[in-house]
């Protein structure tokens, strides 16, 4: 079973104590320090009409060949911070470090050298590959633009990476159009294309979310054990928290554009310390007849407005554990609850 | 099972012309929903559940083939209707719908309160101000402030719109409302609330639901009972508690086993294989391909067979 073996939370002390000790051995391979991306709004066209807080004082590490589960809902800026991280939108304030290159300071040709060491999986396969090219120009394409000028080479590329995503006879495939295929398909060829530049991390935005329960299972399979062959690292963004645990080593809970929690998923999901945590864990449902029966005490209403964003804690409106005086008032700092555990809520001043 | 049932459905089925040949969507479905009951219907996309829908509303599009069976309401047998008697005395009085995307549905050139009004006027010869004070009504029960009702869906979130729907779906109080996967775009926290709201309907106004969804995790909030749909054709019709225990259909346990949990070691399963298509279906039962289990038999069709109380199509429960 090559989804289980690091992450599953079985056994929890062992798992997540081996885990430390490898990690602080490995060297980090991105490290986002006090990111702000933020959007201004323009009144007709021009003249400053305040700002969308999208992502506000973000900062984690990520190391090489790990995992990360970033779970939020939608609005929380989890994309915003991907698209940032994938270069394609520029911070407004703090560093993106790759290898310790700040991708923020880069210009056009440190960008063209960065953009092929990350590979990206779009959540939407269709809406990912242009409806006109077949599978070959699909694939091909990326290699293209990175001068990748021998055709036997990028030809053979092609073939290990489609073999790599078990998307066989290859020969069937290359000349189909995106219509021709099956979501999982779709999904598949939109993973190989992701790895033909041979990245060492992956973002995976919403990878199984358009896709069927059943096939679902099938890909999230497939992407962990490529994550464990080829030891890449990962950040897999979703807004359902049952399928983080199955692939992740890590997770990130967002909200309103702050991580609000950050722990190891067996801690997350048997001890959820953020008020936010806590509700998402009790939202998410499991099959089991007699919920029928009962009411789930959800907090009521919903995310903040990212343009003027709620004083203090971004949650506080709706948490049913709100102090006085303080949540209100001031924003929370990050306090550690264990060695990888860490929440942004004055509940653990 | 009940004597007089709220809806009876008999030999059901739509098939549609298209160029490759008939499509079967739903072949010969037989459901049963009492009163105050929630039957969820799950299965995999392509397996005909939101036909089976339209069928049931009799909204359908101009390539049918073939749309036959029996459908009784309340005992009324409404496919003997013809299209205007169907659309003045069942739709919208008896039953109405939530379409899938519900809240990509409504008219953003409208006021909220313009579309929720809209049937009620239409069907019960209301005045705009009776309708308006209907529609706050409703609107209370979804949990929705009444001032919204001034306003354009472009200014409501994703879940606000989908309570305007369900709201709209209210507003002639119908005995039966079906929901067209309600809550699958939606946020986890918004779609629990979505989901204790409608448990709140139910009690309430003893409305019956049928929910039609891939998300079985979710599904398990309202069911009463499970029907499961395999490529056009209802396989296991089973009682809610006894369904996310025990599925006794081989496709129900493996459609079970792929359900990611939050909690417990049990690793999820795929599904090998894909369901066939439903212009070219395979003689026998139309699982086996993929089956575990298959032995001999089940290149006949199997029957629906009554075991341990449920109604499951599956050789491997013959008497």
């Amino acid at each position: 079973m090559p989804l289980n073996v690091k992450n599953t939370p079985v056994s929890i002390a062992v798992s997540s104590a081996a885990s430390l000790t490898k990690d602080n051995n490995s060297r980090t391979l991105l490290s986002v320090q006090d990111l702000r991306v933020w959007f201004e709004l323009r009144k007709f066209g021009f003249g400053h009409a305040g700002f969308v807080h999208a992502v506000d004082g973000v900062s984690f590490d990520l190391h090489h060949g790990e995992t990360i589960g970033l779970v939020g809902e939608s609005g929380c800026g989890k994309t915003s911070l991907m698209k940032t991280i994938l270069a394609l939108y520029r911070p407004t304030g703090g560093k993106i470090l790759f290898e310790g290159e700040d991708i923020s300071r880069m210009d056009k040709k440190a960008l063209k050298r960065y953009r092929p060491k990350i590979g990206y999986i779009q959540q939407d396969p269709y809406g990912a590959m242009a409806p006109f090219m077949n599978v070959q120009r699909i694939l091909e394409e990326p290699m293209m633009d990175n001068h990748i000028k021998d055709r036997n080479e990028r030809y053979e590329r092609i073939r290990n990476s489609l073999e790599e995503v078990k998307v066989t006879p290859i020969e069937d495939f290359l000349q189909k159009f995106p219509h021709q295929l099956s979501g999982g398909q779709q999904q598949r060829i939109v993973i190989a294309r992701s790895l033909l530049l041979r990245p060492s991390f992956i973002v995976a935005d919403e990878p199984v979310s358009m896709l069927d329960a059943s096939v679902r299972v099938e890909i999230l399979r497939l992407l962990r054990s490529i994550q464990e062959k080829r030891h890449l690292a990962v950040i897999y963004v979703t807004h359902d928290l049952s399928t983080v645990r199955y692939f992740s080593r890590r997770i990130f809970v967002m909200y309103a554009g702050h991580i609000v929690e950050k722990a190891l998923v067996s801690d997350l999901l048997n001890h959820p310390a953020h008020p936010y945590t806590q509700a998402l864990l009790l939202a998410t449902s499991e099959p089991d007849g007699a919920n029928a029966r009962v009411f789930k005490e959800i907090p009521p209403g919903e995310p903040p407005n990212l343009i003027n964003p709620p004083a203090g804690c971004r949650f506080h409106p709706r948490c049913p554990k709100t102090i006085q005086n303080l949540c209100g008032n001031e924003m929370p700092p990050e306090f550690e609850l264990g060695s990888e555990h860490k929440v942004k809520c004055w509940l653990y001043r | 099972m009940d004597a007089s049932p709220l809806l009876k459905v008999e030999d059901l089925v739509l098939y549609f012309r298209t160029t490759r040949g008939v499509v079967q969507a739903v072949d010969k479905v037989n459901l049963c929903l009492e009163d105050n009951h929630a039957i969820v219907i799950v299965g995999e996309s392509g397996c005909g559940k939101s036909s089976l829908a339209k069928a049931i509303l009799r909204l359908l599009p101009k390539n049918v083939q073939s749309y036959q069976g029996k459908v009784f309401l309340d005992q009324v047998d409404i496919m003997a209707m013809n299209d205007e008697e169907f659309r003045k005395n069942v739709r919208w009085q008896w039953l109405s719908m939530v379409p899938q995307a519900a809240m990509n549905s409504l008219n953003p050139v409208l006021t909220i309160g313009d579309q929720v009004t809209e049937p009620f006027i239409l069907h019960t010869s209301a005045s705009k101000a009776e309708a308006l004070l209907q529609a706050k009504k409703m609107f209370d029960y979804v949990g929705i402030p009444e001032s919204f009702l001034y306003r354009y869906t472009f200014e409501l979130s994703g879940g606000m719109r989908q309570r305007s729907a369900i709201a709209m779906s209210l507003i002639t109080m119908p005995k039966l409302i079906v929901l067209d996967e309600p809550t699958s775009a939606l946020d986890v926290l918004t779609q629990a609330n979505i989901f204790n709201m409608l448990k709140r309907l139910k009690q309430e106004l003893a409305i019956s639901f049928i929910l039609i969804t891939h998300d079985i995790a979710t599904s398990s909030e309202i069911a009463d009972s499970v029907a499961v749909m395999y490529a056009g054709q209802i396989v296991e019709i089973n009682n809610a508690t006894r369904f996310f225990i025990e599925p006794l259909h081989p496709y129900s346990r493996k459609l079970m086993d792929s359900v990611p949990r939050l909690h417990g070691d049990k690793e999820p399963d795929f599904i090998v294989g894909r369901p066939p298509s439903l212009v070219n279906l395979p003689t026998g039962c139309r699982f086996k391909d993929r089956c575990p289990d298959r032995f001999g038999k089940c290149s006949h069709e199997p029957p629906m067979t009554l075991a341990k109380d449920h109604l499951v199509k599956c050789w491997l429960y013959e008497v």
